[in-house]
């Protein structure tokens, strides 16, 4: 990772690449990454019906160890690591501050095998340098935090698994199960993504990710941007730190209160008491899913009216697979069924439904 | 470097227009803002008939990730507009001064055409802009 010629913009150990094979390359997160290679349509298709690779080298992955490892992690996330009972287990999860709002979603690795537990842990670019320093501030004398300079490559799609086996000579990765990881040497190879399709996601020294990804390419591998990543894990109905939950959201109002362990009772994690305290009390608005079968495109911001007030779209988009728009919306909790949005002054009818909307190349709600 | 045939007239808002043979004037979006937005999907067009200010809103183009509007480059009557972006509304990026036109205005005063940019003075726009 270097900076870019303003200093301001850091550059992944695939920038080069990227550029080589036509990207437009767009400002994200402090970042300097690829949007698309000429259209987000065909790379989202890619993914949903054979294989795409996104650099997501952008990501903050940091490593925790120390004999209080385990422990600083109850604590820190809302979803509880004792549920990691194997090396290489994932658990997604949320950072809550003490308000119960979302300071970050991650994922955590078991990333040891034996006593004292050591952890991976995956957080958003966005929010680099508000978690680390969050992370710096509970952090005590047992436990050491460490970010890793790291490239990751996703490669996303029905035949993501087979063609990753074929280029880079792992072989036994249809038996990996899902949110699990393997690790080798620098290299670390987890069965998860952000699109709702089947696929890895490879965390590995720069260099070697630079010749990971060319003979990904050389063997037909799509490459996707930004863009592409945007529509398919809306599709999947998988929330955008930012957009679908921040600091001023808790998570039974993001669709992500499955992510919360309230069991076992004692632990106390960062946030637990205001979040309890929220749901003895009752939430009143969730996030769901929106579709628009007309014509129109829904989009983050707009005014939702429902039968139980207004609501808000937090994210929207136009969906390549289902071919009408599709959005996240976060609506008063009674709302359902029919109701409309407010399209640049017009108001759109539109109808409720449970995300998400594709999984595996397919339509997947009612 | 996107394309900015000579022959047309810019608007700032990224309108080209084209004076045709018989006075009309065919407008349609450039070749950089069919690029800036992405994969177009749905568009808007302004109704036959229509009476249009130059600068007011004439309809709208969304890509996948956007949504932008589209303002008539001089006053005039609308004659028509391309039906065939309902259908095929990813010829806009195919083709943006060709068959991604977007509707032909009979011109209040075609004299107007003089106030928009000539192909320099956009591609000079676009060059400030990128800084």
């Amino acid at each position: 990772m270097t900076d870019g010629p303003t200093g301001a913009l850091r550059r992944t150990a695939l920038y080069d690449l990227h550029v080589a094979a036509g990207a437009k390359m767009v400002p994200f997160a402090g970042w300097e990454m690829p949007l698309n290679y000429g259209s987000q349509i065909v790379e989202h298709n890619a993914v949903r019906t054979a294989v795409g690779m996104f650099d997501v080298s952008h990501m903050t992955v940091v490593d925790v160890t120390g004999a209080g490892a385990h422990g600083y992690l109850q604590r820190l996330v809302a979803n509880d690591v004792a549920r990691l009972k194997t090396h290489g287990k994932a658990l997604y999860g949320v950072l809550l501050n003490e308000a119960a709002g979302v300071i970050d979603d991650l994922i955590v690795y078991r990333h040891s095998e034996a006593e004292p537990l050591a952890y991976r842990v995956v957080v958003n670019a966005g929010t680099r340098d508000k978690v680390l320093a969050w992370f710096e501030r509970h952090a005590g004398a047992e436990v050491q935090v460490r970010e890793q300079d790291l490239a990751m490559i996703a490669v996303q799609g029905p035949e993501a698994v087979a063609r990753f086996e074929a280029v880079s000579g792992w072989q036994d990765l249809t038996a990996l199960e899902p949110f699990s990881a393997l690790s080798r040497g620098d290299w670390m190879v987890a069965r998860t993504g952000y699109t709702g399709e089947d696929g890895v996601e490879v965390i590995l020294p720069g260099a070697e990710a630079q010749k990971l990804w060319s003979a990904l390419a050389a063997a037909g591998v799509q490459p996707a941007g930004l863009a592409a990543r945007d529509t398919l894990r809306l599709e999947a109905g998988l929330n955008l730190y930012g957009q679908d939950m921040d600091e001023s959201t808790n998570p039974l109002e993001s669709n992500l209160g499955w992510t919360i362990a309230w069991q076992p009772e004692a632990r106390a994690f960062i946030g637990r008491d205001a979040l309890a305290a929220l749901r003895a009390a009752g939430v009143g608005r969730r996030l769901t899913g929106l579709v628009l079968e007309g014509r129109g495109v829904i989009r983050g911001g707009q005014r939702v009216v429902t039968g139980a007030g207004d609501g808000v779209v937090t994210s929207g988009i136009f969906s390549p697979t289902l071919g009408y728009s599709i959005a996240l919306a976060r609506v008063p909790k009674d709302a359902q069924g029919e109701c409309q949005v407010e399209v640049r002054g017009k108001l759109l009818p539109v109808r409720i439904v449970k995300p998400p909307f594709v999984r595996n190349g397919q339509k997947v709600f009612e | 470097m996107s394309e900015i045939p000579s022959e047309l007239r810019y608007a700032r808002s990224h309108e080209w227009a084209r004076l045709e043979e018989d006075g009309s004037v065919t407008v349609g979006i450039t070749d950089h803002a069919q690029d800036a937005l992405g994969d177009v999907v749905y568009v808007e067009h302004p109704e036959v008939g229509q009476q249009l200010s130059a600068q007011q809103e004439a309809g709208v183009v969304e890509s996948v990730k956007a949504a932008s509007d589209i303002y008539a480059p001089i006053s005039g009557t609308v004659l028509a507009v391309n039906e065939a972006l309902v259908d095929a509304p990813e010829t806009v990026n195919e083709d943006p001064y060709g068959d991604g036109w977007f509707f032909r205005i009979e011109p209040d005063d075609v004299a107007e055409l003089e106030d928009l940019m000539d192909a320099e003075g956009y591609a000079e726009q676009l060059a400030s802009e990128d800084h």
